[in-house]
């Protein structure tokens, strides 16, 4: 039988190896509906891009905790954006995203500016992110 | 009886326990490296019984050099200190006053292939790091498992060289943590014992194994008795302690609930015999701890260790020695050499990581927290131990659920509230 579900590709930066994020999205975002390719952690840039060509995502979710997904994050988005093939792909970070707690407003900027369509900080309501991923779902049906 | 002379760390341990204090260490490691020379030497001058920490940061661990280097000339923020990236002169500086302090310092790091930092811990003569085969590669890499195998034998070799220098170098498994959270202690006992004895394979003498504060007292204090036990018989002749770590999971919101599992966590090392004990801060559910509050957490731990008498009683037995010793029979079976016994035991799910995505973990078994409150497993996968009941189906509010069991209840109790 075809898989008609959105495939969304979940994983983090290159630095992080944090894991039970990833575990936590991959269920919700099955639960979503999503088929979910969930690169697990330690993710090159390079190879991220890569699978991202391999696997056509409707969605691109990356998560960091570990204090470095503002930096890593931000030259990811940059990376994935280069690729004609994800262009008016939704990519969304969140996590714990710098060392000092939550980043400040210019820091969210250059995370939307380097190519993300959202950031979610830690704590964030998670009501925001769901409505965010039901959308291409619905997008899809109708 | 050992009659290894341990070096400056491990004896600094051991000259505690005989004063029947516990050594409280920090978790500490920033990229200016003029704040960890002042980290460093404030954590030297705390009212508490300490060794100092040198935390690496992510990039370094996975063997980006390149960007540690990249972050320290742009000024962007590192989660540790780039022992690689920073170079020997620089290490030199910083470890220098916590030596004249008479201060031993551990180099904590979480690399599955550490070449590069053993190189490093060489140049600069620390005498204690942290690791394993396992517990540095499953749950901090996509390395595959026969590859860090092989590189920590390699550097157990050359840290065993530090010998030659007339000093015995000491290496700490981090097999009692594992990711952290819902893993039953018979499998943490088991992997930190395996790399005790995959280090004593390639040369060190001076070991200590680790265990993981996890969500039940009584069954902390019955896995850390069952620790001893196997020391005492697996790895005699050696100079060991067990190190305990304060909560890995995730962690309270709450100052008042963070402070009171840290407090537990230093009535758990005396209940169960632990000499040293990795403290965490009310800082920990948020980001990384400043280094007063890292000294705060020090001097409240080790106030409440010495307050703590032992425990009053011989531990339960509620089955977690059989198990770790169910596990390692397993594991030695398949090879003489451990390191390859360890990658079979992981292909053939003999040991088996609960959630964890490693490539190499083959990811059939479950912990769950029981009706009492303790670690059991739902499903236990290819392993020789056996499931409490049949498995549920996870769901992401559900693994929430368990993920937040400590700290809902350390918060509550924060808040006033006692235990039932
Ligand atoms: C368990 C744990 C570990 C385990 C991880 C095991 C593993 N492989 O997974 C171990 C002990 C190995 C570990 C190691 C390290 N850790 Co750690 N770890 C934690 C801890 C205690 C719990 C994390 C957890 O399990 N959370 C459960 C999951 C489900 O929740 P979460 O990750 O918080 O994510 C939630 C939200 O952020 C959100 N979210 C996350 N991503 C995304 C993405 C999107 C799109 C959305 C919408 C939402 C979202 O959803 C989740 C559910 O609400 C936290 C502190 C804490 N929270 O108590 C520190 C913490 C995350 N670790 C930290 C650090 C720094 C490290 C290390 C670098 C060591 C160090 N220097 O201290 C290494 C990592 C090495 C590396 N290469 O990255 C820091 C990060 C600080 C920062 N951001 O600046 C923390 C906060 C601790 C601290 N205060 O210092 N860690």
């Amino acid at each position: 039988m075809k898989d008609t579900r959105c495939t969304a590709v979940l994983g983090t930066v290159a630095s992080d190896s944090h894991m039970w994020n990833l575990m936590f999205l991959q269920l919700l975002l099955g639960e979503m509906g999503y088929r979910v390719v969930n690169l697990g952690v330690c993710v090159p840039a390079g190879f991220f891009l890569e699978q991202c060509r391999q696997h056509r995502p409707d969605l691109v979710v990356v998560s960091s905790v570990n204090g470095h997904g503002y930096t890593e994050g931000w030259a990811l988005a940059e990376l994935l954006r280069t690729d004609p093939a994800l262009d008016g792909v939704p990519m969304v970070i969140g996590g714990k995203l710098g060392t000092a707690g939550p980043l400040d407003e210019t820091q969210t900027a250059d995370l939307l500016a380097a190519g993300f369509d959202a950031v979610f900080a830690d704590g964030s309501d998670p009501r925001q992110f769901l409505d965010f991923v039901r959308r291409p779902v619905l997008v899809e049906a109708g | 009886m050992s009659t290894v002379t341990p070096g400056p760390f491990a004896a600094a341990v051991a000259a505690a326990h005989r004063r029947g204090e516990v050594v409280v260490q920090p978790r500490m490691g920033f990229g200016d490296p003029a704040v960890m020379r002042y980290g460093l030497a404030t954590v030297a001058r705390s009212r508490a019984c300490t060794v100092g920490t040198i935390t690496l940061d992510s990039y370094t661990r996975v063997g980006a050099h390149e960007a540690a280097r990249r972050a320290l000339v742009d000024g962007a923020p590192l989660n540790g200190f780039p022992i690689v990236a920073h170079g020997t002169g620089i290490t030199r500086e910083v470890l220098a006053e916590a030596r004249a302090g008479g201060m031993p310092v551990q180099v904590r790091h979480g690399s599955a292939r550490p070449e590069d930092i053993f190189a490093a811990l060489l140049a600069n003569g620390v005498d204690a790091t942290e690791g394993g085969p396992v517990s540095y590669c499953l749950p901090y890499s996509r390395v595959p498992l026969r590859e860090a195998v092989d590189s920590w034998k390699r550097c157990c070799a050359a840290y065993a060289g530090l010998r030659e220098a007339g000093v015995e170098p000491h290496l700490e498994s981090f097999g009692g943590c594992l990711l952290g959270q819902l893993c039953p202690p018979g499998l943490l006992v088991a992997v930190t014992l395996l790399e005790g004895m995959f280090f004593a394979q390639h040369g060190l003498r001076s070991v200590s194994l680790s265990y993981a504060q996890q969500v039940d007292h009584d069954q902390d204090v019955e896995a850390l008795a069952a620790l001893h036990r196997l020391i005492g018989e697996w790895l005699p002749g050696l100079d060991t302690h067990i190190v305990l770590y304060t909560y890995m999971g995730v962690y309270p919101r709450t100052r008042a609930g963070a402070l009171e599992l840290l407090g537990a966590s230093a009535r758990l090392a005396k209940h169960g015999g632990a000499c040293r004990l990795l403290v965490k801060t009310p800082a920990e559910a948020h980001r990384i701890p400043t280094i007063a509050e890292n000294v705060t957490a020090l001097e409240y731990a080790s106030r409440v260790a010495a307050a703590e008498g032992p425990a009053d009683g011989p531990p339960g037995d509620t089955g977690v020695y059989a198990e770790a010793r169910a596990l390692i029979e397993a594991v030695l079976e398949l090879d003489d050499d451990i390191g390859t016994a360890l990658c079979r035991a992981f292909a053939k799910g003999y040991l088996d990581v609960p959630y964890c995505l490693h490539a190499d973990n083959r990811g059939e078994s479950r912990g769950f927290i029981d009706e009492r409150g303790r670690l059991a497993w739902s499903a236990p996968g290819r392993m020789p131990v056996r499931a409490a009941r049949g498995g549920v189906e996870l769901t992401s509010s559900g693994l929430l659920l368990a993920l937040s069991h400590v700290q809902r209840g350390f918060d509550r109790m924060g808040a006033g509230d006692r235990p039932e």
